[in-house]
């Protein structure tokens, strides 16, 4: 066990912890943070894509201790009211099905349009393809990147 | 008993067919378990006019914006709060397709409420008054039959209540009900005077509801129709909807089990020191599945499971691989098999032809890999045990796990939270996970809940995959070059054998297996379809569209190859051929209208395939370019009849949805054995389609006033055989083999 500082969703944390447990599990069962999805637990299909520092992570894979002095986000901090251009594109291209992978989804959508305003449907393409969706949806999440793209 | 097994999957083709309804009947037969079986004595089925007692309260936590106030029951399907809210209780399994929105909006409309206060809860597990009313008595979700059978009991639901609602007015005013309107939530009279339906909920619940209702003209819709945004959209777009995984108990344990690698392997021993070591372990318990380890956190229960060295009994497990199993299935395909389907004289036709085309087909087996794995939450109670996860057959699930605790059904309580996806997964005969979280839940020293949670490994490792199935096909074209005569023997597991549902299996002939092909709506004059049952101990379960996955591929490719043998255009022969299908007609004719010309080009094709399934009917044009010898599916045009769209963006999302799934599995999906052992172990080694992959889609409804059928699966089956037909006309080359990654071509 050690004692690590970091910051989620602009709260300050300090926890003792096993630094190895991955950051996803310390925010599921230990912060009760559960936005995030476990889906394959090593990186494959991104429902627990977060940010560390702005930069999209699978925090199945990254230990908690990578996280330390870093600021975390998740679906829930992505923005107070859960009204990110992207949420409330998602919801008006009624983009979920089962929703268990839109966390996921939707911070990886949102570290690309931190960087890039514009996209492309290559852009979009290349920066979504590690999130899986089983449903199908992703027409109708290229479609809510380039809608909330427009209204940003 | 066939027709009847139709009511498991969907609706029957004919419903109008049927001189009496018939029914599933679950009967209890003690230890042997439940039997379901069929009847023509209607069943006492649950309707709105028989529920008038309070309903228990579902699973708030679920619903996005629960109601506040205090309710009042006006039936088994409608609570109205003093808030004004109007809760609508969902007996159905959501899982993307939607029926939380669909369920929802038809009450809304016969009830003439505003769409901003309707509500929605799960049902809890009770099929007396929850069934799936093409199930007989049993509450659950599948065959695309969720509005389908909804249909009219909650259009009379909402009619009910609202005709209550007006009772309650008309008494308070001291007017005849005929005087009080109704409309956008509102209670009106001509004098001015008006009230809310939480005003007079109270009053109205202690109302008898009415024997009959007159319910709405279809010109009068306004909510049905309309694309009403998803419910669910808001909370899945904030990470707040709660799914199985994201279910607290108090005192809560986590668990991780250990499989046999082969089928129908059993525990012989087991060392559990080194897992029983790693801080945060719990206990280590043997159950009949395998081990399990239960941790204070998922993490730890994982690594510990890693450390267990178990010794299996793997003398009864299956022992052979994916190659043995075909040369199994191609032998059995030597040999005459039950009969499905005869008609005309194939011999004759045969004899008669100056070519007979041959084709053999090898489907794999595949797994339904929901993005959540699946997990189940289990607390025992004194007498039972309550069951928090997606349930998908509630019913079915109670019986199997009362069974495992030692009890009774009625004692198993089901609270159910989203699904992360299915696709028939979560419905599964012996209920193995919920069963395996309830062995482990009861063999505990120190009594708390549980959560089992299978990782993807374990989850792709389970079993219950789509059954792998070979199939012989022979067929003619006649002087004119049309297609007159199709032969299909198909070599497959028949799931429903050594289950509850065996039943169902009549004459050597599971109807699953041959659904879609036996049924086959073309016009040919000589037509058989002959089944054999392979014994194999690899678990198979029902995969989105179940037999259609298989028998669409084979019937729609071997269509455009039997055209193409006769030099005769397959669209035009598909017309010809489905003259008296006047459904197939309309959505092939519509694909193929908006696809417009078909792409020209170095490395271009375009193939067309229609299917019906689950009474609904699907047209696919898929358009494809051909890049250093592998294949871009540059746009899918489909067309859907649905009868008719209470929601036509979910019709047309789950359309999508269904396309990109068949893609999916047509590129790359492949479970494949090797000595009985599965060789796939995670994402990486089983490939699900990603978004570079998916094509341009656009999604065309028939417009049509005949009652709701499904669009769950429909969207499935006319994918890989449209893009397959693509591919010849890219190419040259027919497809008998999926996933195309084996033929290179991905």
């Amino acid at each position: 066990m050690e004692k690590i500082k970091f910051t989620v969703n602009g709260e300050a944390r300090e926890m003792e912890v096993d630094p190895a447990k991955p950051l996803l599990w310390v925010l599921r069962e230990d912060l009760k943070i559960t936005g995030p999805k476990f889906g394959c637990g090593a990186s494959f299909c991104g429902a627990c894509t977060v940010h560390l520092n702005g930069n999209p992570i699978r925090s199945c894979i990254v230990p908690v201790s990578a996280a330390t002095d870093k600021e975390i986000t998740t679906i829930e901090g992505l923005d107070p009211n859960g009204e990110h251009p992207l949420q409330k594109a998602w919801e008006e291209m009624a983009v979920p099905q089962c929703g268990y992978c839109q966390s996921g989804q939707i911070m990886s959508a949102a570290a690309l349009l931190a960087k890039n305003k514009a996209p492309t449907d290559d852009d979009i393409d290349k920066a979504m393809a590690g999130n899986i969706c089983r449903c199908g949806t992703y027409p109708r999440i290229k479609q809510a990147i380039k809608n909330a793209a427009n209204a940003g | 008993m066939i027709k009847a097994m139709r009511y498991l999957y969907g609706a029957p083709e004919k419903p109008s067919g049927f001189t009496r309804r018939r029914f599933l009947k679950v009967v209890s037969l003690g230890a042997a378990g439940f039997m379901i079986g069929c009847t023509n004595k209607p069943t006492t089925g649950p309707t709105p006019e028989q529920s008038g007692t309070p309903v228990a309260t579902g699973t708030p936590a679920s619903s996005p914006t629960p109601a506040t106030g205090d309710e009042d029951a006006l039936n088994a399907f409608v609570k109205i709060g003093t808030d004004d809210t109007v809760t609508v209780v969902i007996k159905h399994a959501e899982f993307g397709q939607g029926v939380t929105t669909g369920l929802t909006t038809i009450v809304a409309e016969e009830l003439d409420a505003r769409w901003d206060q309707m509500r929605w809860e799960f049902a809890p597990a009770d099929a007396s008054r929850y069934a799936n009313l093409k199930f007989g008595v049993v509450q659950g979700t599948g065959g695309s039959s969720s509005i389908a059978n909804s249909w009219n009991q909650l259009r009379e639901a909402g009619a009910g209540a609202k005709a209550m609602l007006v009772a309650a007015a008309a008494e308070a005013w001291q007017v005849k009900p005929e005087e009080v309107g109704v409309a956008d939530g509102k209670l009106t009279l001509k004098d001015g005077r008006s009230g809310t339906f939480g005003e007079f909920a109270a009053s109205a619940s202690k109302l008898t509801p009415p024997e009959k209702v007159t319910l709405k003209d279809p010109k009068d819709f306004k909510l049905i129709g309309k694309p009403l945004s998803r419910l669910d959209a808001a909370s899945k777009s904030r990470g707040q909807a709660t799914f199985t995984i994201d279910v607290e108990k108090p005192g809560m344990l986590m668990a991780c089990v250990a499989h046999s690698p082969k089928f129908g392997g059993t525990v012989k021993s087991f060392d559990s020191a080194d897992a029983l070591a790693v801080q945060g372990v719990k206990e280590v318990v043997q159950i009949p599945s395998g081990v399990a380890v239960v941790a204070d956190s998922f993490w730890t229960a994982q690594n510990a499971v890693r450390k267990l060295k178990v010794e299996w009994d793997n003398s009864q497990a299956e022992q052979r691989g994916t190659e043995q199993l075909f040369a199994y299935y191609r032998e059995l395909a030597e040999k005459n098999g039950a009969l499905a389907k005869d008609t005309g004289d194939l011999a004759k036709a045969e004899r008669d032809a100056a070519e007979v085309v041959e084709a053999e087909y090898e489907f794999p087996y595949l797994a339904h890999a929901t993005m959540e794995p699946l997990d189940c939450v289990v607390e025992l109670t004194e007498d039972g045990a309550i069951l928090s996860f997606g349930s998908q057959i509630q019913t079915v699930d109670q019986a199997n796990v009362a069974k495992a605790l030692g009890t009774t059904p009625d004692k198993i309580q089901i609270e159910s939270v989203f699904g992360g996806g299915s696709f028939g997964r979560r419905a599964n005969p012996p209920s193995d996970y919920a069963v395996e979280a309830a062995h482990i839940a009861k063999a505990l020293k120190t009594r708390a809940p549980v959560k089992l949670i299978h990782d993807r490994t374990t989850d792709l490792r389970s079993g219950f995959y789509r059954p792998m199935s070979f199939h012989k096909v022979r067929g003619t074209v006649d002087k004119e070059g049309k297609p007159n005569s199709y032969f299909q023997r198909v070599v497959c597991q028949s799931f429903l054998k050594g289950t509850p549902f065996e039943g169902m299996i009549k004459d050597g002939v599971d109807s699953a297996m041959v659904e879609g092909a036996a049924n086959l709506a073309y016009s040919f004059p000589n037509l058989r379809v002959e089944a054999h049952m392979a014994e194999v101990k690899v678990p198979t379960l029902w995969w989105r569209s179940v037999g259609h996955t298989h028998n669409a591929f084979v019937t729609e490719t071997f269509f455009d190859r039997l055209c193409v043998e006769g030099g005769v255009d397959p669209v035009e022969t598909r017309r010809k051929m489905l003259a008296e299908k006047p459904r197939h007609l309309g959505v092939l004719n519509l694909a193929v209208e908006k696809a417009g010309a078909a792409p020209e080009g170095e490395g271009k094709g375009r193939g067309v395939a229609v299917h019906e399934s689950f009474s609904s009917f699907v047209a696919e044009v898929v358009d494809i370019t051909m890049k250093d010898g592998k294949v871009v599916v540059d746009k899918v045009t489909c067309a859907v009849d649905c009868g008719l769209a209470v929601n036509p963006d979910i019709v047309k999302a789950q359309m999508e949805s269904g396309i990109v799934f068949g893609l999916s599995a047509a590129l790359a999906e492949e479970i494949d054995l090797v000595d009985g052992e599965v060789k796939q172990a995670n994402f990486d080694s089983y490939p699900v389609a990603r978004m570079p992959v998916a094509p341009e889609i656009e999604v065309h409804i028939v417009p049509s006033a005949e009652p709701p059928s499904g669009v769950g699966e429909p969207g499935v089956p006319p994918l890989a055989p449209a893009l397959a037909n693509a591919i010849h006309r890219a190419t040259g080359k027919w497809i008998t083999k999926l996933p195309l990654k084996k033929e290179g071509l991905v």
